[in-house]
């Protein structure tokens, strides 16, 4: 019993075993109280409807469509994948690239102009989806080490402005009669990612591409680059402290613009996983800034800044957010999914308080149990 | 060029507003990244009193009313930011930027409610406010005088009298700056920075209810306030965080927001024949070379962001 005792506490001593539990604190807490607004707003379907939300696919009757429609949220996982690992990398650095939705943009930009204007096939589409993703990354980075520029609002400016121009330039492959851009399927199939027979399995789902294995390969590789590489180390070493790092020799501005370049890719890529498999058409009369790239930081941060905490995160973010469209629209709006997101971030603002509260507590058992321990010696002799 | 100088006008006074905000709660040494989101909340309140108050009160009260109103929601909801970065020491970017989130999806989840509420059909996220505008405005041969350019002067005045020539000001300053040496001759610099932060949601708030009474009479709270909050910030560097640039600052980017609103009135400009969105860019482009430029030897409070802890000194 002592034994098995000790076993949990030990497990509890670790960052990983905290991270995870704040972040399911959290989880807990934000959907609460959105059920709290649900109740406010309307008491009678509350519960049906936090329920909904957290059903998801699960909302519907039979296995086959259920299935179907855990591919599309998987479709729409993994450019939020690409988004959160985008908003991580450069987090280690102690960069917060919130201009993550630009260069997403940037990429949904690219990789839809290059296919119906130039019928260019998949590959091309996404190398050039990153290119300019990173373009944009790099821009913010240059702005950061050489101008002083704070990221967060380099980052913001350069969302709009990459947002009118995504418009300006897409409609020119607009349908006529509606403000969103041409199929992809129909006018350039050959710019469609490959299923691989991907699809088969959910269901026939079209939708469902290499995209989502990828997008998780990358998140596999963004933890040995950070992790295991030199590269990694001096990036963290940049985000712990950039004098340091200075003084140590390693290149502080070529670090942080490097990894606001690779977190513009990812977050490029992104955009190409996902306009790339015809899910959805770009409205060229878009008038805010989409929403993946902020989601991310909601996935980022509940992942507790760990690319495989972060693959779950993503899902369960974008399980939700899709949940959302499944309340009673009567009564409530779907809009209350990405409160229980924002909400999540604001609670993830506390995760830090949250593990030094929980360190003290073990702590604290730990010198009452040593404590008791020696007594038990001392009593002993 | 009227209607310029009219756009000019009420888009710099937003700016200065929140900018101002901003400048407030940086020398307490609070970064405050959410006024965007705390703009979206104070309009909500603003909106919501412009919805349900009587339109027989005559235009002053009524208009201090609904200026009360949005400041209150902006105070109210700027605490959560307080207590995450103030007591909590929270990493005062994420939460700035989880406010941001939460305003936008809690006023629109809010708005829709209370549309569904009155008319099951009604999905929309929009309060008209076609009637109560008018109490707002003054029609000066053309001209529209708004309430809030005159309320921005006060307001500016207000900010630079209490930064410069008070203790208050004097203290909340030495917070932002030197929290450890404000702590030692006796300053709580909980209480200063708390108040730095509540005095910022009260602009925003104020700004917020600007914003959405400058040009349409109807909003659709799933815009947020696009960017203004962020644009807000630059003017607020740009202007090296003293209140007296932070206005030069605020009519420079308000003139390049006008103009994106009436470059159709000009001749020359619409045989240039640039895209409007070219226009829509300006405000931001310009931001950002402006900031490129001035960045590099910014007078930023020097303890900003840090959260403070009196163990620490």
């Amino acid at each position: 019993m002592k034994n098995k005792d000790s076993k949990f506490a030990n497990i509890m001593k670790t960052d990983g075993m905290q991270s995870l539990i704040s972040s399911l604190i959290c989880i807990v807490l934000g959907l609460f109280l959105g059920y709290i607004v649900l109740l406010f707003i309307n008491p009678t379907g509350a519960f049906k409807a936090i329920t909904d939300v957290m059903k998801n696919f699960f909302y519907y009757k039979g296995s086959t469509i259920r299935l179907k429609y855990f591919g599309n949220t998987l479709v729409k996982t993994a450019p939020l994948l690409m988004c959160a690992l985008s908003i991580l990398f450069s987090y280690k650095v102690g960069l917060f690239n919130i201009g993550c939705s630009g260069q997403y943009t940037a990429g949904a930009c690219t990789a839809l102009y290059a296919a119906l204007k130039w019928n260019w096939g998949w590959f091309p589409c996404l190398v050039l989806a990153i290119a300019m993703g990173a373009l944009a990354g790099t821009l913010v980075g240059v702005l950061k080490s050489y101008c002083n520029v704070n990221e967060v609002i380099s980052g913001i400016m350069l969302n709009w402005i990459i947002l009118y121009g995504t418009n300006t330039i897409l409609t020119n492959v607009k349908e006529l009669a509606s403000p969103y851009t041409l199929l992809v399927k129909k006018y350039s199939p050959q710019s469609i990612l490959p299923s691989l027979g991907l699809g088969k399995l959910f269901s026939n789902n079209q939708y469902v591409t290499i995209a989502v294995p990828l997008s998780i390969l990358i998140a596999v590789a963004v933890m040995i680059v950070l992790n295991k590489t030199k590269f990694g180390y001096e990036l963290k070493a940049t985000g712990f402290n950039k004098n340091a790092a200075k003084y140590c020799g390693m290149k502080e501005k070529r670090n942080m613009i490097l990894s606001l370049l690779i977190s513009g890719a990812l977050a490029g890529l992104g955009a190409a996983f996902f306009y790339l498999t015809g899910y959805e058409q770009w409205e060229c009369t878009t008038s805010t800034v989409p929403g993946m790239g902020f989601n991310g930081i909601a996935a980022t941060f509940l992942g507790g800044l760990n690319p495989i905490g972060t693959i779950f995160s993503s899902f369960f973010i974008q399980h939700i957010t899709i949940g959302g469209a499944n309340v009673d629209k009567t009564m409530y709006c779907s809009q209350i999914s990405d409160l229980i997101s924002a909400l999540i971030i604001y609670l993830c603002g506390f995760v830090l308080f949250l593990k030094t509260f929980m360190k003290n507590v073990i702590r604290k058992r730990e010198v009452k149990r040593t404590g008791k321990y020696e007594n038990f010696k001392q009593d002993g002799r | 060029m009227l209607l310029l100088i009219q756009y000019m006008l009420i888009f710099a006074s937003i700016l200065i507003l929140v900018a101002l905000g901003g400048c407030f709660s940086e020398h307490s040494g609070v970064i405050n990244l959410g006024l965007e989101g705390i703009m979206v909340i104070g309009s909500l309140g603003g909106a919501l009193a412009m919805k349900y108050l009587p339109l027989t009160i005559p235009a002053v009260p009524y208009v201090l009313l609904v200026i009360l109103c949005a400041i209150v929601f902006g105070v109210a909801y700027s605490s959560l930011l307080g207590v995450a970065s103030i007591n909590f020491k929270a990493d005062q970017t994420i939460v700035g930027t989880a406010l941001n989130m939460l305003g936008t999806a809690g006023a629109t989840v809010a708005v829709k409610a209370i549309n569904t509420a009155a008319n099951p059909n009604d999905v929309s996220s929009i309060i008209q406010y076609i009637n109560p505008k008018k109490k707002f405005l003054i029609n000066m041969g053309g001209f529209e005088f708004n309430w809030f350019m005159l309320i921005t002067l006060i307001v500016l005045v207000v900010a630079y009298v209490v930064l410069y020539k008070t203790r208050f000001g004097l203290r909340l300053m030495a917070c932002g700056e030197h929290p450890q040496a404000a702590d030692s001759v006796g300053i709580n610099v909980y209480k200063y920075r708390w108040a730095g932060v509540l005095i910022s949601g009260a602009y925003g708030g104020l700004g917020g209810i600007c914003y959405i009474l400058a040009g349409v009479s109807e909003w659709r709270f799933e815009y947020g306030a696009a960017g203004f909050g962020f644009l807000a910030l630059a003017v607020m560097i740009f202007g090296q965080w003293k209140p007296h640039r932070i206005a030069l600052a605020g009519l420079l980017f308000g003139f390049f927001r006008a103009l994106s609103n009436v470059y159709f009135g000009f001749p020359f400009l619409v045989k240039l024949n640039i895209p409007g969105n070219i226009y829509n860019m300006m405000p931001y482009i310009i931001s950002l070379i402006v900031l490129a430029l001035t960045s590099s030897r910014s007078r930023a409070p020097k303890a900003e962001g840090i959260p403070y802890d009196n163990g620490q000194r």
